[in-house]
């Protein structure tokens, strides 16, 4: 890895050559009262001053609609069409957070266990991921529990700390990083020995990851889930802006003769999610469907794929209509 | 509210109800709470920044079971339980309301009626929020409001908070999820954004009080509440209804009368 | 990039209807691909996903046994949207399968030893495959005794091949009907499937016990083999949780820390009693 300064001009140029490159560039933009990633243009698009976008970026490597492959039917025989890895864009992902960043591996670990996800696969490396690092938290942020922080890079392919004078630390992590400098290689200079988490917000861990798995393996039995649960309405909010809840539905979408098999967002938390055509509901009440959240986050996910399923972003806690709060949810079983 | 909590600690106690759905402090705003004994009911509050329309508890089994319970009560989760009483969906010998009256005063309700006289002082009026986007959408020709819509809609992933907040959405299979036939796409797109939001608003048409619960829910902020409250500020005049209070005769678009007015029909 | 789209099914044509009863039909398919057919293995216990293009996938397990080569056999019931699409499918036509997924029965490790196969109603398919794969190898096992109950007579399946292994002498065969369900020229057995094998009480002596059926028979025939001697480790089932992926990933059939269509679908009872028996 490599550490480079480049000044708010030299941002400017570089930002200006990724667009110029043809990549597409998807960066947070205020619209609708609402912080959302969109295709951009110019840098002046850009959000500034916000803790967190309303979604994440996991749509851009894991569509929220994606065809799986499409057929046309014809005389009793069926002639099938491959979904085409070529089709993704170039895509560079401007200003993400690096609870963002962080959830790629649970989320490429979760498609790619044991047999390879050709469609995220393809996402992933048609993207590139720059992030900034965060000067701002709110009371929902928990990264630095959940083995991130405010500074981390994974998931980064290159990851930027903006510095007072509006130019900024340039961390240089991955060769697509590289690729990224490419297009404007002059504008990073050399690193100036700024301290980097002189400019990072200062988060306290809130809970540690190994004492709540440890209690989370005794608790399946816990009547925790129902007190927590209670209110919870059971819609998919907190599954959608999550930046690794990776459930999916199968769907036909079919126009006559010809159709396509879609792969689509779902969520645990719907009550109609694992039930059998049967009648029977393995998970039939909602507190049932909330301890599989918590637990396939943060017992089952580190047990079978070796990574948490939380980056500790708190999209949850701030989307729920109820106020689910995921870390005094999280905390309060720690605390048990 | 110190009243609200000792009679919510009493009617537990002596096993007039055996839960109060209410409100606790939140970790931003109120949010609901269930209490089941007099020691959660000392975290009861209830203010006006209490939003949440408890109604939408009070039709599932899971939560209420069989036996008798309470709700604290704001105006619109009062409108929404009128309704829920209208369509059969909950019976008066099952639930007890409490809620503060303007006075500060405990004021407890069991039948419809008595609901009734209570709501009935009550002029469902437009939020300042409501009446401003409303008033833009109004001042919009056909073709503006269906783009703005068309904008709006785009932005639904089909988390269905929107159908989860609501109290009237009760159903335990709902349309988007029948698949014989597969009336609606029920994957996140634009269509198939647009069949779902018009297919839920042609199912609350005559149901809906406005409480707002759906736009609350929202997690990526579409007005979806607008076009509800907008069907109902509509249609209850043209069927002598008053926006936002059930009548027992039943709802304006499942009841047939001779004497509708029939002027729709061109 | 050649990686492969694993949600692209084989395309299958249908060699062959049979109607089991009522509402129930097996499909014997064949690869249209000759490349594809040659590449294909499974094992006994495996199941897939079954495309009817126009409706969707639908889970079941392989009903052929892996000793019969050049076609697979799938047997369902119409209950859904996919079932009822394939169902209306006739021969000659061509539907999707991707597969096979999933554990598979240890025959390797049951080699001389006695088996007793327990089913019930349309859970005998699962085990139809491990039965003809255990008679096509009989000289690997001991006694082998087929326990096979459905509501009806009406309601039991593969009619003809229960004939022929009652016929067998190298077979013991019970074929029971719950109260009410049989007719006036009913040879079998009338009661539920618990209560047969309680009556027929199979030795646990070397002995395993594959059990297949609706949740209340395997609740009911559990402490019926514990009764008569049968450990967790000798006791087999194969689950069926919803799945829409079949690979681990889509979240549905998770339970406990396993993952039904990767760890399972069969599980020794010994197994399952490290994950909570309410989610399955």
């Amino acid at each position: 890895m490599e550490t480079k300064y480049i000044s708010k001009s030299g941002i400017e140029q570089w930002f200006k050559s990724i667009v110029d490159s043809g990549k597409r560039v998807y960066a947070p933009v205020n619209s609708r009262d609402q912080i959302e990633f969109k295709r951009v243009k110019n840098l002046s698009e850009v959000a500034d001053e916000y803790v967190q976008t309303t979604q994440s970026i996991k749509a851009s490597v894991y569509p929220k609609a994606e065809v799986l492959f499409s057929y046309e039917k014809e005389h009793g025989k069926v002639h099938l069409t491959d979904f085409n890895p070529d089709s993704i864009p170039e895509t560079v992902l401007w200003k993400v957070h690096p609870c963002d960043a962080a959830g790629f591996k649970p989320l490429s670990a979760i498609f790619n266990w044991d047999s390879p996800d050709k469609l995220h696969n393809a996402h992933v490396q048609k993207t590139s991921v720059i992030s900034f690092s965060c000067a701002m938290a709110d009371e929902s942020c928990f990264c630095t529990s959940v083995n991130g922080s405010p500074g981390n890079l994974a998931g980064s392919d290159i990851q930027l700390t903006m510095l007072p004078d509006g130019g900024a630390i340039a961390e240089i992590v991955t060769p697509k990083g590289e690729a990224l400098v490419a297009l404007s290689p002059t504008v990073f200079e050399a690193d100036k020995g700024e301290d980097k988490t002189k400019y990072l917000v200062d988060l306290p861990a809130r809970f540690s990851l190994e004492e709540v798995n440890a209690k989370l393996n005794k608790a399946f039995n816990s009547t925790v889930w129902k007190e927590q649960s209670e209110r919870c309405i059971g819609c998919g909010a907190c599954a959608f802006v999550c930046p690794t809840c990776a459930c999916f539905d199968i769907q036909e979408d079919v126009h006559g003769s010809t159709g396509r098999r879609i792969r689509c967002w779902d969520a645990c938390g719907f009550g109609l999610f694992t039930l059998h055509t049967s009648g029977h509901n393995p998970r039939e009440h909602q507190s049932q469907r909330w301890r599989q959240r918590l637990l396939h986050k943060f017992s089952y996910m580190p047990a079978r794929l070796n990574v948490v399923g939380c980056t500790g972003c708190g999209r949850c806690s701030r989307a729920c209509p109820v106020d689910m709060n995921i870390l005094e949810h999280i905390t309060s079983i720690a605390e048990q | 509210m110190e009243k609200l909590r000792e009679r919510a600690a009493a009617i537990l106690a002596d096993g007039t109800v055996s839960l109060v759905i209410g409100y606790e402090e939140g970790t931003k705003r109120p949010r609901p709470l269930f209490c089941h004994d007099g020691e959660s009911a000392r975290k009861l509050i209830f203010d006006s920044r209490c939003f949440h329309n408890l109604a939408v508890y009070l039709t599932k089994k899971e939560l209420v079971g069989n036996g008798r319970f309470a709700v604290t009560a704001t105006i619109s989760t009062l409108r929404s339980i009128m309704q829920l009483y209208v369509e059969n969906q909950l019976s008066e010998d099952k639930l007890l309301i409490l809620t503060v009256d303007l006075s500060g005063t405990l004021r407890e309700f069991v039948t419809f009626d008595e609901i009734s006289a209570y709501v009935e002082q009550f002029e469902l009026k437009r939020s300042e929020r409501e009446q401003a986007i409303l008033t833009r959408i109004e001042g919009m020709t056909r073709e503006e409001r269906w783009n703005f819509w068309q904008e709006e809609m785009s932005h639904c992933f089909k988390c269905y908070a929107c159908r989860s907040a609501c109290p009237l959405c009760y159903c335990t299979k709902c349309v988007v999820e029948v698949n014989r036939p597969q009336w609606i796409n029920p994957w996140p797109a634009p269509v198939a954004n647009m069949e779902w939001h018009i297919n839920r608003a042609m199912h609350m048409v005559g149901r809906c009080t406005a409480c707002g619960a759906c736009g609350d829910a929202c997690p990526v902020g579409i007005p979806i509440d607008l076009i509800t409250r907008k069907m109902m500020e509509d249609m209850a005049p043209e069927f002598g209804y008053i926006p936002g209070l059930p009548v027992k005769k039943g709802n304006a678009l499942s009841t047939w009368k001779l004497d509708d007015r029939e002027q729709f029909i061109r | 990039m050649s990686e492969k789209n694993t949600y692209l099914p084989y395309l299958m044509t249908i060699d062959k209807v049979t109607k089991e009863a009522p509402g129930v039909k097996t499909f014997r398919l064949k690869f249209q691909d000759e490349a594809e057919a040659e590449a294909f293995e499974f094992k006994a216990g495996q199941f897939g996903e079954y495309s009817a293009f126009g409706e969707g996938e639908s889970t079941f397990c392989i009903a052929s046994s892996p000793t019969r080569k050049g076609y697979i056999e799938c047997t369902f019931r119409d209950t859904g949207r996919v079932t009822s699409g394939l169902s209306s499918l006739e021969e000659g036509s061509t539907m999707g399968f991707r597969g096979p997924y999933g554990n598979v029965f240890p025959l390797d490790e049951w080699k001389g030893k006695n088996l007793v196969f327990i089913a019930g109603g349309i859970a005998l398919p699962p085990m139809r495959c491990v039965i003809w794969n255990a008679l096509d190898l009989r000289e690997n096992f001991k006694d082998i005794t087929i326990i096979y109950g459905a509501k009806s007579v009406n309601d039991l399946v593969y009619k003809s091949e229960l004939k022929e292994w009652s016929e067998r002498p190298d077979v013991n065969m019970v074929t029971t009907v719950d109260p009410g369900g049989e007719t006036s020229d009913w040879k079998g057995e009338i009661g539920f499937v618990p209560t047969i094998v309680d009556k027929v009480a199979p030795s646990a002596e070397n002995t395993i016990a594959i059990v297949c059926g609706p949740p209340i028979m395997i609740k009911f025939t559990f402490p019926v083999l514990e009764k008569l001697g049968f450990r967790d480790d000798q006791v087999y089932t194969t689950l069926e949780n919803r799945m829409k992926c079949g690979v681990g990933k889509c979240g549905r059939c998770n339970v406990g820390k396993l993952y039904i269509c990767k760890d399972g679908p069969v599980f020794s009872k010994e197994e399952l009693n490290l994950i909570p028996a309410e989610e399955y």
